[in-house]
């Protein structure tokens, strides 16, 4: 069987975050690896049996890649997939994902990330890497076998969905988990403050008259980690960060060189308490929509450095779970196809440079996650996207990949959009004309 | 009959810990076991050194091997010995424990060896007695007798401790053997590696002088000798490591965990041992790595050599 021939991305513009490169140019590729890059291939000459792929002038940038995604296989298969998450990622110009562990069962034995890793090899669609469990069964009592996840290809730890409450079950996860050079992840919210609150603490939580959950649920689970993280030198992250204060501890945690790090939800950056409206479900999530000074407080955040990424928090829900009162429905948005328009409006809005954005997108998650990922190099995996960052769209209900459509941002404008996704050398989805 | 020569000077009143021992005084300890060594292997072990002594065996923790060692130990000095077990659920304050110090007390013991759950429960025991202590284990703070068997153990194979990288492995948390055998071994000169999952790690126990490690295989490294701990299960009061499999997997010593220490390191255990927990049956079994039942044999004449120091201060005294 012949080779299968070279492929060349050329008449781009291309950009990799991590060298900072901004140039017109192209990539070479061959099979799943990149053989060549840079400003001599915008219009090289090559030989004839090389496919040519004309980029039309867009955006060629390394594949994106998104630390935190439910897919929801095992157990809720009727909200998304592995395969159906793949797709809806692919769309979104997203070549790498890890996905969360409160599934059912939960992933916290090593024959559960082999299922992952099997589903995700049966896809055939984008890099998918399992978060395990902290605790058996989400319980936040009995650690997981941390070491053997770790080693069967486990790449961070977390209870999302639920936090770590007991103090001592943190401290140990922190300390055990540090023996493997582990990453522990926090979902940052004291269960007692958040109470049966379904929105942000504040006026329109009370306008509404729905139970409200208080900054404080988030931050004082993050200073006492961070206390944890001193006397164990551990490593630390907090999943979708969401309040001033939070952003600051963490701020502080980092000046004093502590290993910590945190992830911020586009709709923590674009939305607020008030696009709750008239009792919206599609905007209720766990941490909540919060005040505009805690939205204001996570653009400094990514702006100065303390927020080391862009995560979706891609959390399918069905209809059902959504088409009750507030105060039934289920916590989660769905995020996967949205990511890339909605951080490049953080560069539209003058707060971070197109290459800040897309590092927090691509290099910044997969470097801290230790992922293969995320840059472009000779040699490196060919996980790329093609995107026009000026061309306008409208999300609609009806063109999401993704099995769940609850989405806050229904009907916005976007700017930017996917026009190619290629994951190992593979296209993986290419926008219709 | 004492086989004690004059050099052998030993000034403690209580055997409580290696702490309070002199570089001195744990080699005239072992000096002196190694004739007992000899003695216990001839036909007539009895000698009359203890006779006419009372040994107490006061243990309020479950012992089988630490009790036999010291009652034979007592038994082959011709010391009357009687035991006494406390289950630990009886005795709940400190005033219950002074009351049984004060009760036997009156008896008038000579040597009193004490076993407790709790750390310096046996210091305390000694303030209130006439006799001499010698502390068989409180809590997960020291005990000397063990690391004394450990450190004679160590000397016969190697003929020597001071250069030695000895490694002590596993729940140093929960552990007095390693507190002990940490002072002793460093006092003799010999480097000492701690290898324990963090969780199992005490604070600050770098500044005991040790290296710490959490990889096994880095630890074990050209290691002299390799000391396994027993996983303290009982003793832990929720999650320090998920399963027993795990721990297994990256903290139990096996061949292929053996085979980065030096190609003559000997493999020792205080026990009583968790087979396929901390260590596998294929390393422990090898007689030609493991010293794990010298270390019993040699127990008893360690005991043996602390109680004779001990009751020859006694006689001076009067």
């Amino acid at each position: 069987m012949p080779n299968k021939p070279d492929i060349a991305y050329i008449n781009s513009r291309l950009i990799d975050p991590s060298s900072n490169l901004d140039v017109k140019g192209g990539i070479l590729t061959r099979g799943s690896k990149i053989l060549d890059l840079g400003s001599h291939l915008f219009n090289p000459d090559l030989s004839e049996e090389t496919i040519m792929i004309d980029c039309q002038g867009h955006i060629l940038a390394p594949g994106l890649v998104d630390i935190h995604v439910h897919l929801r296989e095992p157990g809720h298969e009727h909200k998304e997939t592995i395969e159906s998450g793949g797709k809806s990622a692919a769309a979104g110009g997203v070549t790498t994902l890890c996905c969360m562990p409160n599934t059912n069962p939960v992933i916290d034995d090593v024959a559960l990330i082999e299922f992952i890793q099997r589903r995700a090899r049966e896809a055939k669609s984008v890099k998918i890497y399992p978060f395990a469990a902290v605790t058996k069964g989400l319980e936040g009592k009995q650690l997981t076998e941390i070491g053997m996840l770790a080693n069967a290809g486990a790449v961070a730890f977390t209870d999302d969905g639920l936090p770590i409450m007991d103090s001592q079950v943190m401290r140990r996860a922190l300390a055990y988990a540090k023996a493997f050079d582990m990453i522990v992840s926090q979902h940052a919210e004291d269960l007692s403050l958040s109470g049966c609150g379904c929105m942000a603490e504040g006026q329109m939580a009370t306008k509404l008259g729905l139970p409200g959950i208080p900054d404080a649920s988030e931050i004082v689970i993050i200073e006492r980690d961070l206390r944890l993280v001193e006397i164990t030198g551990g490593r630390y992250h907090v999943a979708h960060i969401s309040t001033a204060q939070g952003v600051e501890a963490v701020r502080k945690a980092k000046e004093k060189g502590l290993q910590v790090s945190c992830e911020a939800a586009p709709h923590h950056f674009i939305l607020t308490d008030s696009d709750v409206g008239n009792y919206r479900t599609f905007a209720k999530m766990a941490p909540p929509l919060r005040s505009e000074e805690n939205r204001l407080a996570i653009i400094d955040g990514l702006s100065d450095g303390t927020i080391d990424a862009i995560a979706t928090d891609h959390a399918p829900h069905d209809q059902e779970s959504k088409r009750v009162p507030m105060e039934h429905a289920s916590n989660g948005v769905v995020g996967l196809e949205t990511l890339l328009s909605l951080t490049l409006e953080l560069v539209n809005n003058g707060h971070l440079t197109l290459l800040e954005a897309l590092s927090k997108i691509t290099c910044e998650p997969a470097d801290l996650i230790g992922l293969k990922a995320g840059k472009f190099y000779k040699g490196a995996p060919a996980d790329m996207v093609i995107f026009d960052p000026d061309a306008e769209w409208t999300v609609d209900l009806e063109k999401i990949i993704s099995k769940s459509k609850n989405t806050p941002f229904e009907g916005r404008k976007m700017i930017g959009k996917v026009n190619r996704t290629i994951v190992d050398g593979r296209t993986v989805f290419k926008q219709e004309a | 009959m004492s086989i004690l020569t004059n050099d052998m000077s030993f000034k403690h009143r209580h055997l409580l810990g290696i702490e309070e021992l002199s570089e001195n005084d744990v080699s005239n300890i072992l000096n002196l076991s190694e004739r007992y060594i000899q003695l216990n292997r001839e036909q007539q072990k009895k000698h009359n050194i203890l006779r006419g002594k009372t040994l107490v065996l006061l243990f309020f923790e479950n012992s089988t091997r630490t009790r036999t060692s010291f009652e034979l130990a007592g038994k082959r000095l011709g010391a009357d010995t009687i035991n006494i077990s406390v289950s630990s659920s009886a005795i709940k304050k400190g005033e219950t424990l002074i009351d049984t110090a004060m009760t036997l007390n009156a008896m008038h013991p000579d040597l009193l060896v004490m076993r407790h759950p709790n750390a310096g429960a046996v210091n305390l025991l000694s303030h209130h007695v006439r006799g001499s202590v010698l502390n068989a284990g409180d809590g997960a703070h020291e005990h000397p007798t063990q690391a004394l068997l450990d450190a004679l153990t160590i000397r016969r194979h190697k003929g020597h401790l001071n250069g030695l990288i000895v490694a002590i492995c596993g729940d140093i948390m929960h552990s007095r053997v390693a507190r002990s055998n940490i002072l002793l071994l460093q006092l003799m000169g010999a480097k000492v590696r701690v290898i324990s999952p963090p969780t199992l790690t005490p604070t600050g126990i770098e500044n005991l002088g040790v290296d710490v490690y959490h990889d096994m295989q880095q630890g074990i490294d050209g290691c002299d000798v390799i000391m396994m701990l027993r996983l303290q299960s009982e003793r832990m009061q929720g999650s320090f490591v998920p399963s027993t499999r795990e721990y297994f997997r990256f903290w139990g010593l096996d061949r292929k965990k053996l085979s980065f220490a030096k190609e003559d390191a000997m493999i020792m255990h205080p026990g009583p041992m968790n087979r396929g927990i901390e260590i596998d049956s294929e390393v422990a079994d090898d007689i030609t790595r493991s010293v794990i039942l010298e270390q019993v044999e040699f127990g008893v004449a360690v005991r043996q050599a602390c109680m004779e120091l001990l009751a020859l201060n006694l006689q001076k005294e009067g």
